[in-house]
């Protein structure tokens, strides 16, 4: 019996397959889920000094959609995260076409040199920005010891703007890859016909490549969309009060307001925003592109 | 070459274009070596003498040193747990025809897209509620739940240019799975495997949000920089501090990406998944 279950294990390939994926799988699963489970729980209960009181309540829901602050607060990450999925993908496009159609050697060396910062600390990146924002930073220096400025600009730190800005330069790869990737998947004898029917560059480009590549414009505004909208470490450096976002109310709850369940309440609203927007997004961009075909 | 046709001919404004991109990417970051030799205890111009005192500082302070070991211990182990599990996926989704991979690796990329704020508190009540106390554990447990995607794209690269019928033919000689693996296909994705530990490692060192979250009194490097953020006169310090990890960082990863990417490149076909 052992040995023909033994022998079925290994005539199927699906099984060894789950066998071989089973660890990573079962430790994704478990170290994802298991605290999901529990933050949702929470999010029931009641905070008392430091003691929870465990019975269920929907209050804190209430209170996260009754309260103004919450809600403009909520608008403002939407506002600001959309705003930089959408200009990041914007100036990202033209670089991704660039290293997909113009760059014949060293194409390896572009697409590490466009990703590489990337890799490398978060917090210094963002941290440079306040460097060069700051409102005796190295943009208001510079500008003064040029003699072009008298007083410093001030609308450059904390504002939505220097969040957006930010961002945009934390989160480029994230562009870069996707729509990359997309372009490289076109088949160029098909940029070929349209040309050989008497298309020019510009008509070429709207009705070929701009269609084609629309996969991956479209995950490119996601992966960007939805991480930034939970970023509190750009707004807290660079925000000021009119750049706090959701996270950092987020992060309060869990530091300083001491009110655990309320945080959680907070952070599951954001993820259903956040997922409900990425499904009617990507639902309406798919009813658009079908009209496009 | 027919590929150098008119529509991929050299464009000189997209060309422009794109070094400004690199540009935008890379000078930023430059005002941090900069200031960090700057002889001035305020980030501003004009610039004042050259100086290296900063960074003497930073080496004669001790808490600096325990961070430092902190976060090289996390990024160890955080990068040899991620790259097993990466090695195990890897290999299950790219050479096994099994329903519902997608999905699977789909489950397993998600944390790429969550936002880290929501792993690490969701991280710290299930820590707390089970009674475990916050430690350089309760880190790299986070950091291996971020690096696993990671691990696993890198591997996942390698594998596909893979040739299966090597491994059947080590075991059509004999080799049972244990000798297979060590004998054929180790030393084949040993340059994936090398890329994966290098990232993830970086990944792990440079992690932020799960560390402020997860960690205790023994704080890691980023976490620690944090805390000094706060100080005006610590800026200079954590200037010079944070040059030396962007200089580290940028290095290992090219080497880790090039290495990715050259062993990809020499397979037919390949390279073009970066």
């Amino acid at each position: 019996m052992r040995s023909r279950l033994r022998a079925a294990f290994l005539r199927s390939e699906a099984l060894r397959g789950y066998a071989l994926l089973s660890p990573t799988l079962i430790v994704m699963l478990f170290a994802m889920c298991a605290p999901f489970v529990i933050l949702v729980v929470m999010s029931f209960w009641t905070q008392h000094a430091f003691e929870f009181d465990t019975t269920l309540t929907l209050n804190n829901y209430r209170e996260a959609i009754e309260e103004p602050v919450y809600r403009a607060l909520m608008i403002r990450s939407l506002w600001i995260s959309g705003t930089c999925a959408a200009v990041t993908v914007l100036v990202s496009y033209p670089m991704a076409y660039y290293v997909a159609f113009h760059v014949h050697r060293h194409k390896l060396v572009w697409i590490i040199l466009m990703t590489l910062p990337f890799w490398t600390s978060y917090l210094l990146r963002v941290f440079s920005w306040k460097v060069i924002l700051g409102y005796n930073g190295a943009i208001n220096s510079g500008l003064k010891s040029l003699g072009l400025i008298e007083q410093s600009l001030e609308f450059l730190l904390y504002s939505p703007t220097a969040v957006v800005i930010t961002l945009a330069h934390a989160w480029a790869a994230f562009a870069i890859l996707p729509i990359y990737v997309s372009l490289e998947k076109i088949d160029r004898s098909l940029l070929e016909a349209a040309a050989d029917l008497g298309d020019g560059p510009v008509a070429r480009f709207f009705r070929v490549t701009l269609p084609l590549s629309l996969p991956g414009v479209i995950a490119a505004s996601l992966l960007i969309f939805i991480p930034t909208v939970g970023d509190y470490i750009t707004p807290a450096l660079v925000g000021g009060p009119d750049g706090i976002m959701i996270a950092n109310l987020i992060q309060a709850h869990f530091g300083k307001v001491n009110d655990w369940p309320m945080g959680a309440a907070i952070a599951i609203c954001m993820m259903i925003i956040v997922g409900l927007i990425s499904v009617i997004y990507i639902w309406m961009t798919r009813k658009v592109t079908e009209r496009i075909a | 070459m027919k590929d150098v046709s008119y529509i991929t001919r050299p464009s000189q404004p997209l060309r422009g274009y794109a070094i400004l991109f690199l540009a935008f990417l890379y000078v930023p970051v430059l005002f941090l070596p900069l200031f960090s030799f700057n002889d001035s205890i305020y980030i501003a111009f004009p610039l004042k003498e050259f100086t290296t005192k900063w960074y003497e500082q930073m080496f004669s302070n001790q808490q600096l040193h325990v961070t430092l070991v902190n976060s090289l211990r996390v990024g160890a182990a955080t990068a040899v747990f991620a790259t097993i599990l990466g090695v195990f996926g890897a290999k299950a989704v790219t050479q096994y025809r099994m329903p519902g991979r997608k999905p699977m690796v789909f489950t397993i990329m998600l944390p790429l897209v969550i936002p880290g704020i929501i792993m690490g508190v969701a991280l710290l009540i299930l820590v707390s509620r089970l009674g475990i106390p916050l430690s350089l554990y309760t880190v790299t447990l986070g950091h291996v739940l971020i690096c696993v995607p990671f691990s696993m794209a890198t591997l996942i690269a390698r594998f596909e240019g893979f040739d299966r019928s090597m491994e059947e033919a080590a075991a059509d000689l004999g080799d049972n799975a244990w000798w297979t693996f060590w004998r054929v296909t180790f030393p084949i994705v040993f340059p994936g495997i090398l890329a994966s530990l290098l990232l993830t490692f970086t990944v792990s060192f440079d992690e932020f949000i799960m560390a402020f979250f997860l960690s205790s009194t023994e704080q890691t490097l980023p976490v620690y920089m944090w805390t000094q953020l706060r100080f005006p006169q610590k800026l200079p310090g954590v200037l010079a501090l944070g040059s030396i990890i962007l200089v580290v960082s940028f290095v290992v990863v090219f080497v880790s990406q090039w290495l990715r990417g050259r062993g990809v490149a020499q397979i037919p076909g390949g390279g073009t998944e970066p």
